[in-house]
C-alpha cells in the first residue's frame, strides 16, 4: 500500500508497510500510481507521448530497486490479521492526584477537574498502593512512568513527593526505572515546588492556550497570571523535558496564530490539541469544520518551516515524527496500551483504562488498594488493536496513529473497536504535515 | 538516491520488529489530549 500526496508542489510517497518515504518527480509521481495495475508496455505506451523514453525507463528502474530493497509496495506483514502473544504488562499509570481544580476551564473533559463526582484529593495511601500495583503488574519490563494528573495535581503536592519518593525507593529494590511527568495550569509553580521538579527530574506539561483572548475565554481568564507563572518556572529549568500545551476550539480554528504566539514569546516546544468535547458543547469540533482546520494544519506546517529556516525552529509536538528511529512495528500497533499497558488510577483508587475513561461506571477496571482487577476488561482493550478495528487495516495511516483513541472511539461510537471519524482525519493531516517537514528537512530549500 | 526518487529514510518497520517489542518505550495518547505521557515521545528505547 502507498500514500500519495502533494504540498505545496512537493510530491510525496508514503511506503505504508515499509514507513519509507519519497519525494518524487512528476514522471515518478504518475508511474508509481499506475505501476501496480498496468502491465509494463502498457506504462511506456502510456507516457512515452510525455516523457523521454530513457527518463521512462530509468523511472522505471528506481521503482523496481527500491522494491527489491523493500521500500516501495511492500506487503502487509499481518495479511491474515494480527492475533496478539504473550501477557500484558503495565507499563504507565495516570494517577489523578486531584479531583479538584483551581481552575473553571470551560472545555475541561474532566468536568472542572472532578470527573462527574465531588472534589477529591488523592490520599498517600492510594498513591503507594499505585506504585505497588504498577511494579507488580511490570514483569520484567524496566521502565516505567507515572503520570500526574488531574484536575490540578499540584493541589496535592504533598502527595505528590510522597509517591515520587516510595515510587524511586520501591522501583530502586525492584530493578525498576520510574519517571514522572506532571500536567498542570502552572498557577501553583511557586519556586518551593519549582525546586523540587527540577531536583527530581520530573518533566512537566504546561497548559496555556495562546493568544489571550483565546485563552481568557477558556481558562478562568488565568493568562496573565498563567504566562508570569510559566515565564518564572522555565527561567529556572536547566534542561528538563517540558511543553507548553493548549486547546483548539472552534472558537479559534485559527490555532497557527496561537501556536505563533506561543513561539513569539520565546518558548520553543509546543503542544496545541484539539478539544476533547461532546457533541452538544458550543466548542465541540464538527464536521463541518474539518476543512478549515485541515487549511490551519497547512498554515501551521508553512509558519513551522519559515520559523525553522529563519533558525528559529519550535518543537511542535503533534508534528513529531522519527522516521529513522521511531517505534517498532509492535509498538505501532499496540498504539497508547490503554486498558492493558497504560491505565488510569482515580483519587479513591479505583482503575480505569485510560484518563479519559475515568468516571465511565463501565469502565472501572478494578482498585489498586484491593488488588481486584477486571483481566477479561483488560482482554478487550489488548484485543483492540487495529488489525482488529474493520476501518483501520486499510488506511495509510495506521503505523502512525495505531488505531486511534479508545475513549473517543467509545464515546462517540459507543465501541472500542469503531474508531473516531474526526480524529482520524485530523490524524492523517497532521502525519501528512510531518512527512512533509521531514522531506523538507532532508531536501533544504535553495 | 535516485534522479526521479529520492528516498527520504530507509527504515524498514516490518524487519526484525514482528512480534511483541521490549516494550521498554514511552507511553503515548492516541487522542491527542494530552501530551504529558508522551513527553519526549515515540522513539525506540533500544535506539
Amino acid at each position: 500500500m502507498i500514500h500519495r500526496f502533494i504540498f505545496d508542489g512537493v510530491k510525496i510517497v508514503l511506503d505504508v508497510h515499509s514507513g519509507a518515504v519519497h519525494e518524487v518527480d512528476d514522471l515518478a509521481w504518475a508511474l508509481i500510481e499506475d505501476y501496480p495495475r498496468l502491465k509494463l508496455p502498457e506504462l511506456v505506451a502510456k507516457y512515452e507521448g510525455r516523457y523521454d523514453s530513457g527518463e521512462i525507463a530509468d523511472a522505471l528502474a528506481e521503482i523496481e530497486r527500491l522494491m527489491q530493497e523493500g521500500l516501495l509496495y511492500s506487503p502487509d506483514p499481518y495479511p491474515e490479521g494480527y492475533n496478539r502473544t504473550g501477557e500484558s504488562v503495565l507499563k504507565a499509570l495516570c494517577l489523578h492526584l486531584a479531583h479538584k481544580c483551581n481552575l473553571r476551564c470551560r472545555y475541561c473533559f474532566a468536568g472542572q477537574g472532578r470527573f462527574g463526582g465531588e472534589d477529591e484529593l488523592m490520599p498517600a495511601s492510594v498513591g503507594r498502593a499505585a506504585v505497588d500495583f504498577l511494579i507488580a503488574g511490570s514483569g520484567r519490563r524496566r521502565r516505567l512512568e507515572i503520570d500526574f494528573f488531574g484536575g490540578e495535581p499540584l493541589l496535592n503536592f504533598p502527595v505528590l513527593n510522597e509517591i515520587v519518593d516510595y515510587g524511586r525507593s520501591q522501583g530502586e529494590r525492584a530493578g525498576k526505572n520510574l519517571r514522572f511527568t506532571l500536567t498542570t495550569n502552572a498557577l501553583l509553580l511557586t519556586e518551593e515546588v519549582a525546586d523540587y521538579l527540577e531536583q527530581n527530574g520530573i518533566s512537566v506539561i504546561l497548559s496555556i492556550d495562546g493568544r489571550p483572548a483565546v485563552h481568557n475565554a477558556m481558562r478562568s481568564n488565568s493568562y496573565t497570571a498563567v504566562l508570569d507563572s510559566i515565564r518564572r518556572f522555565l527561567a529556572g529549568r536547566k534542561g528538563y523535558d517540558y511543553y507548553l500545551r493548549g486547546t483548539f476550539t472552534r472558537h479559534n480554528l485559527d490555532f497557527s496564530a496561537d501556536v505563533s504566539h506561543l513561539a513569539d514569546l520565546g518558548f520553543e516546544r509546543l503542544s496545541v490539541e484539539p478539544v476533547v468535547a461532546s457533541e452538544e458543547d458550543d466548542f465541540a469540533l464538527q464536521l463541518k469544520d474539518i476543512p478549515v482546520v485541515l487549511d490551519e494544519y497547512e498554515r501551521l506546517t508553512r509558519e513551522l518551516l519559515q520559523r525553522a529556516r529563519n533558525g528559529r525552529p519550535v518543537d511542535f509536538y503533534h508534528f513529531k515524527v522519527d522516521l529513522s528511529g521511531g517505534p517498532c512495528l509492535a509498538r505501532r500497533l499496540s498504539g497508547c496500551g490503554a486498558g492493558h499497558e497504560y491505565l488510569a488510577v482515580a483519587p479513591d483508587g479505583a482503575l480505569y483504562p485510560c484518563h479519559q475513561f475515568v468516571g465511565r461506571k463501565d469502565y472501572r477496571m478494578g482498585d489498586v488498594t484491593s488488588g481486584d482487577f477486571n483481566r477479561e476488561l483488560m482482554g478487550l482493550f489488548r484485543r483492540a488493536h487495529l488489525y482488529n478495528k474493520e476501518q483501520c487495516p486499510g488506511c495509510w495511516a495506521k503505523f502512525y496513529c495505531s488505531g486511534g483513541c479508545h475513549a473517543n472511539a467509545q464515546a462517540f461510537n459507543g465501541t472500542i473497536f469503531q474508531p473516531y471519524e474526526l480524529g482520524c482525519v485530523l490524524t492523517r493531516k497532521r502525519l501528512e504535515c510531518a512527512l512533509y517537514l521531514k522531506v523538507q528537512e532532508a531536501v533544504p530549500a535553495v | 538516491m535516485g534522479k526521479h526518487i529520492k528516498t527520504v529514510n530507509t527504515k524498514r518497520l516490518s524487519v526484525g520488529t514482528k512480534g511483541e517489542g521490549c516494550g521498554e518505550c514511552q507511553t503515548s495518547c492516541q487522542s491527542a489530549c494530552k501530551t504529558s505521557i508522551t513527553v519526549g515521545n515515540q522513539s525506540c528505547a533500544k535506539k
